[in-house]
């Protein structure tokens, strides 16, 4: 069993603090991913699991083992770099089988779990060519055949795809979540790529300036986003958020006068005069007839529409509310003139209350 | 019509007129003369053509072939040792986070001075009755003044120190480059690999290093192979030829027995061992850059 458990993990360079006490319980067999903006601290927080980086608080413990003062080597991890970091002097083969040799594993072993992983990420033409005369994508996947020849506890990948083109990250990270569900192991994956962490976690960890913002499955985050970062980070396109006030009779009065209902759930939670932000995702606002049904509490919104972006299946729609630029999407789509009015329906119930002041979710409670 | 000089032929021409004046012509000179029975002290026997008389002379002296050897033998013993002290130094200068500029250039110093002032430290260093290192040892209680600079094992010794007290840098300063050079990431790679250090150095950090180990054997071959002021000042390649190697018997042949024809033969004979010594580095080199895939 591996679990990787961390508690209060600090880490300073100096003066400064790049990772503020985090604490995080990692289930064996688990894809976490931790995702946020560059620099917030999500690379060192790995380099310290991997053991490249010394940890100056705190404790990481790897299947229930303590490895704060143990080298990488005896942490039986395994790591994909951004960068590949492959070994510019040996071929494909050589790559691959590196560790088992520094192991000293039997030659017969070593040449089957090689070929195996080959086998796995399709790499048996390549074998005996140099980094040097691989593509981008190709690297990758040496990269990863390096890592899962060791049969280690824990993948560590620091941001794997983000040197590779769309396409072809749309195209890995299908193989990574594949590989995950064939080798079954506890892998922890940096990204700062919302999409990324989306589509590939079981649970993701959000992190802002080396601090843990929330931790919950992808839906959870998109669903339930604790503050207006979550809310901003997670999902494309990000939440639309209106400044307003809470009123007497519990609405928001938008900047520009107009007024909004307050959900039910933080209803009783708000006060009046309280200043807010009004959330809600473009999902859940859309021309009436064309996507948010008449079911549960609604509001009606007349919007002038001042682009669209049709897409097939869907239009994104982008007009301006009290002063702020949204953007709602409709279903089922028409044909849009830019400057039309349209008459647009609002989930209620999917529509989030921010305390303007601390950024916080407001719920019932 | 006159013919026009293209102008680019124009433009070439002080170019080749530097170069003929400065290469080719003392080269040419000095291969023709190589012929010729030619003595400093008699100009007219430059015009007496003896075939390859001088170059047989040389071939069958049991005295050349034992500069050659010589030679030889102190090029791989000041290389080889040059190399891991240099490289010693570069892996602990590369460690050291504190001062490292200064370090770097103190690391420098003995390449900024002249050989000829290195070889007469040296000289009086060793000196057996004055220098420093007797002096050491008769103050820690040895009784034998030891003739550092006239048994020839000894002063083979000395000069290969001097040697190599200078030049080190030359291959400390390169590897220091590669290392510099050096992606961290592999680095980082084979640790979680399951390296320990050694196996780091040995299975990524010296692949990586051999191109720049090559260039700093190039130069420095070249560099010992004429290697000369340091053993004119220090032993004058005596005492009793002991310490002879191929420049200053060239020298001693050329200037103080006169015979500059026969000089100038050694001359090109011994340059054949430089150019050997270039393409076995030169080779080694390629072969180092393909291996890393830096192409050739
Ligand atoms: N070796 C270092 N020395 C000093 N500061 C560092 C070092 N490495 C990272 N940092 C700082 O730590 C913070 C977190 O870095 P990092 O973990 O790399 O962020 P990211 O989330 O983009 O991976 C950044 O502010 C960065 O500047
Ligand atoms: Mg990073």
């Amino acid at each position: 069993m591996t679990e990787v458990t961390l508690s209060n993990v600090i880490k300073r360079y100096g003066e400064h603090q790049a990772v503020h006490g985090i604490d995080l319980e990692i289930r064996d067999g688990e894809f976490v991913v931790l995702v946020g903006p560059s620099g917030c601290g999500k690379s060192t927080t790995l380099r310290m699991i991997a053991g490249l980086e010394d940890i100056s608080g705190g404790e990481v413990s790897i299947g229930g083992r303590v490895v704060n003062d143990l080298p990488p080597r005896e942490r039986n991890i395994s790591m994909v770099f951004q960068n590949y970091a492959l070994y510019p002097h040996m071929c494909v083969r050589e790559n691959l089988g590196f560790s088992l040799h520094i192991a000293k594993r039997p030659e017969s072993e070593i040449t089957s779990a090689v070929n195996e992983a080959a086998a796995i990420l399709g790499l048996e033409e390549l074998m005996d060519r140099k980094p040097a005369a691989l593509s981008g994508g190709q690297r990758q996947r040496v990269a990863m055949g390096r890592a899962i020849v060791r049969h280690p506890d824990v993948f560590l990948f620091d941001e794997p795809l983000s040197n590779l083109d769309a396409k072809l990250r749309t195209q890995m990270r299908v193989e990574i979540k594949k590989l995950h569900q064939k080798v079954g192991n506890t892998i922890i994956y940096v990204t700062h790529d919302q999409v990324e962490a989306m589509t590939l976690a079981d649970r993701i960890v959000l992190m802002r300036d080396g601090h843990i913002v929330q931790v919950g499955t992808p839906l959870e985050l998109f669903n339930a986003p604790v503050n207006t970062f979550v809310a901003t980070f997670i999902g494309s396109p990000p939440m639309n958020l209106l400044d307003g006030v809470v009123t007497e009779n519990r609405t928001v009065r938008l900047i520009d006068g107009q007024e909004l209902p307050i959900p039910s759930s933080p209803r009783e939670s708000v006060q009046p005069g309280q200043k807010v932000k009004y959330g809600f995702r473009a999902d859940n606002l859309s021309p009436v007839g064309h996507g948010v049904s008449d079911e549960g509490e609604t509001a009606d919104i007349a919007l002038r529409i001042d682009l669209s972006e049709p897409l097939g299946t869907e239009t994104l729609l982008f007009a301006t509310l009290a002063s702020t630029e949204i953007q709602c999407k409709m279903l089922n789509p028409r044909p849009v003139t830019s400057g039309e009015t349209m008459t647009c329906r609002l989930a209620l119930e999917k529509a989030h209350i921010f305390d303007a002041q601390t950024t916080q979710v407001i719920r019932s409670n | 019509m006159r013919r026009r000089i293209p102008e680019w032929f124009v433009l070439l021409m002080p170019a080749f007129i530097v170069i003929a004046a400065v290469v080719l012509i003392p080269l040419i000179f000095s291969l023709y003369s190589s012929f010729t029975p030619y003595k400093l002290t008699r100009p007219s026997t430059l015009w007496t053509w003896i075939g390859e008389r001088n170059y047989e002379r040389i071939l069958t002296d049991w005295k050349f072939w034992a500069a050659f050897g010589r030679t030889i033998l102190f090029l791989t013993i000041a290389l080889n040792l040059e190399l891991i002290f240099g490289l010693g130094i570069a892996l602990m200068v590369n460690k050291v986070t504190w001062g490292q500029r200064t370090l770097r250039t103190v690391l420098m110093f003995p390449m900024m001075f002249s050989p000829i002032l290195v070889g007469f430290q040296f000289k009086f260093i060793f000196n057996d009755n004055v220098g420093l290192v007797n002096n050491v040892l008769q103050s820690l209680g040895s009784d034998a003044a030891l003739p550092w600079l006239v048994d020839g094992k000894l002063a083979m010794f000395s000069i290969l120190f001097a040697e190599i007290w200078m030049s080190t840098s030359v291959f400390a300063i390169l590897i220091l480059a590669g290392l510099f050079a050096m992606p961290r990431d592999p680095l980082e790679a084979a640790k979680v690999d399951g390296c320990t250090p050694w196996q780091s150095f040995r299975h990524i950090t010296l692949p990586f290093l051999m191109p720049f180990i090559y260039i700093a054997m190039t130069i420095r071959s070249l560099d010992v192979a004429r290697a000369y002021d340091i053993v004119q000042i220090m032993t004058g390649g005596g005492p009793a030829r002991r310490t002879e190697l191929l420049w200053t018997l060239m020298s001693r042949t050329g200037y103080v027995d006169a015979k500059m024809g026969l000089a100038n033969a050694m001359g090109y004979v011994s340059i054949l061992l430089s150019i050997a010594f270039t393409i076995y580095f030169f080779r080694k080199l390629s072969a180092a850059r393909a291996e890393l895939g830096m192409g050739a």
